[in-house]
């Protein structure tokens, strides 16, 4: 016989007789296994993100039917997939409130400078390690966009110079908030419409000002034409909650800067 | 077949061509589940039933079925094909009829499918020139199972004793583990020539 074809034939047999061995060990010997796992692991995005707390959606899937976690923890699946992970296990959800990655630097190209030539590595973080990156501003975004590659969704990109978040796909996993070196990746409620500082220099007024066209001088006066006490000025800068914000706009006008924005 | 020699194919499989330590076969799991004893021995008992199950199964396939065609090319692929099927087999089997063992070994036994610890010691025992027969292929899985099972405690307890240890930034987590092991390969080498 035909060498090769023989070879063929053996491989294969032995593939056969193995599949056909396992499949019917599977048959007779098969376990019924813990149904609500499967049914709740199958609601889950599969995201394996980690913004339950567990090691990823199998691992949430199991701690919820043992009992040991909540649901309404997946940020990724939003309000439906906790309010269906709620049907299954017969309880009702307290969804946390919905977020969104927020960037608070506004220093695109236009408004910081740069105060080196840099031909590092082309990540935020080596650049963040030579004197605290390349911006002029040592708070702001450095733009090389770790956290655009530490997003899984698409929902965060580099524009000139600086990260810009979509609201529509982001999902508040908060991948890229632990990317970021310059820690300026906030998860903020979605929901609602509040006024945002876009900015976290911490460097006094005449120095902020100095490297960006656009940052918070943590002048205060945003927080004199605050009528709902929402506004608080600490480290040179101010801090807007969004609880306690309904979005009257008068700190944006009042801003000489141009850095808080609805 | 005689005592004398099964007595210094386990030997050698213990100590002097220790799986990981001498033959650096099977790296993955040594380095990946030997942070705490117990796992580290789960995967170890793991590792040596595999063996010696895929040695039963496919030495006499290579013996009897493949080396009469002249089919020995074949080995490879054959055998990684046997040992997926026997470690799913096993593992439906210990599911069934001893939960508490399926429960223990948990992950390893199907990340065992694709260890090149057990394919290895499927292959090396054609090559080994102290093994003649079926029984004496048995013992070599054994001792290589069992060697590998010492490494794996051995290895575990050092990395136990890292955990504790002052280590220099720059060196913590895979760094010294890598050192640790070479330093622990290299103290294996003192065995080298008590079995001829």
């Amino acid at each position: 016989m035909n060498p090769i074809l023989f070879a063929v034939i053996i491989v294969a047999g032995i593939g056969l007789v193995a599949g056909l061995g396992l499949s019917i060990a599977s048959i007779v010997m098969a376990v019924k296994t813990d149904e609500t796992v499967e049914k709740l692991r199958a609601e889950l995005p599969g995201a394996n993100c980690g913004a339950c707390g567990y090691s990823g959606c199998d691992g949430y899937a199991e701690a919820l039917a043992k009992g040991e976690a909540k649901p309404g923890l997946c940020a990724p699946g939003g309000a439906d997939c906790n309010e269906k992970l709620g049907e299954i296990l017969g309880v009702s959800v307290e969804m946390t409130e919905p977020k969104v990655a927020t960037v608070k630097c506004n220093g695109t190209c236009d408004h910081v400078g740069n105060k080196m030539s840099y031909f590092g590595v082309s990540t935020c973080k080596a650049a963040n390690m030579m004197y605290a990156g390349t911006s002029d501003c040592n708070f702001g975004c450095l733009g090389f966009g770790d956290c655009q590659r530490a997003c899984k969704y698409g929902a965060i990109e580099v524009i000139n110079g600086k990260a810009v978040v979509d609201p529509g796909q982001c999902t508040a996993c908060t991948a890229c908030a632990t990317a970021c070196p310059k820690g300026i990746i906030e998860m903020m409620p979605k929901s609602k419409v509040y006024a945002k500082v876009l900015c976290s220099n911490k460097d006094k007024g005449a120095v902020a000002r100095k490297v960006c066209e656009v940052a918070c001088i943590g002048c205060g006066k945003c927080k004199k034409v605050c009528e709902y006490d929402a506004i608080t000025v600490e480290d040179n800068l101010a801090r807007i909650s969004p609880e306690k914000c309904v979005a009257c706009g008068a700190c944006v006008e009042a801003c000489p800067m141009n850095c808080i924005a609805l | 077949m005689n005592v004398a020699n099964i007595i210094t194919i386990v030997l050698a499989g213990l100590l002097t061509e220790n799986m990981v330590l001498a033959k650096f076969l099977g790296i993955c799991p040594f380095l990946g589940v030997s942070k705490k004893t117990n796992t580290a021995v789960s995967m170890g008992i793991a590792v040596t039933l595999v063996m010696l199950l895929a040695t039963a199964v496919t030495y006499p396939i290579h013996r009897y079925l493949l080396l009469p065609y002249g089919l020995g090319y074949l080995q490879t692929i054959v055998f990684i094909l046997i040992i997926a099927a026997l470690v799913q087999l096993v593992e439906i089997v210990l599911k069934k009829y001893i939960p508490p063992l399926y429960k223990a070994l948990g992950v390893y036994l199907p990340l065992i499918t694709t260890n090149c610890a057990v394919l290895g010691i499927t292959m090396l025992n054609f090559t080994n020139v102290r093994i003649t027969n079926y029984v004496e292929a048995l013992f070599n899985s054994l001792g290589a199972g069992l060697g590998f099972l010492l490494a794996m405690f051995i290895f575990a307890g050092v990395r136990g004793r890292l955990e504790s240890s002052d280590i220099p930034e720059s060196l913590k987590g895979l760094p010294i583990t890598l050192v640790a092991a070479a330093i622990v390969s290299l103290s294996f080498l003192g065995f080298a020539g008590i079995v001829k």
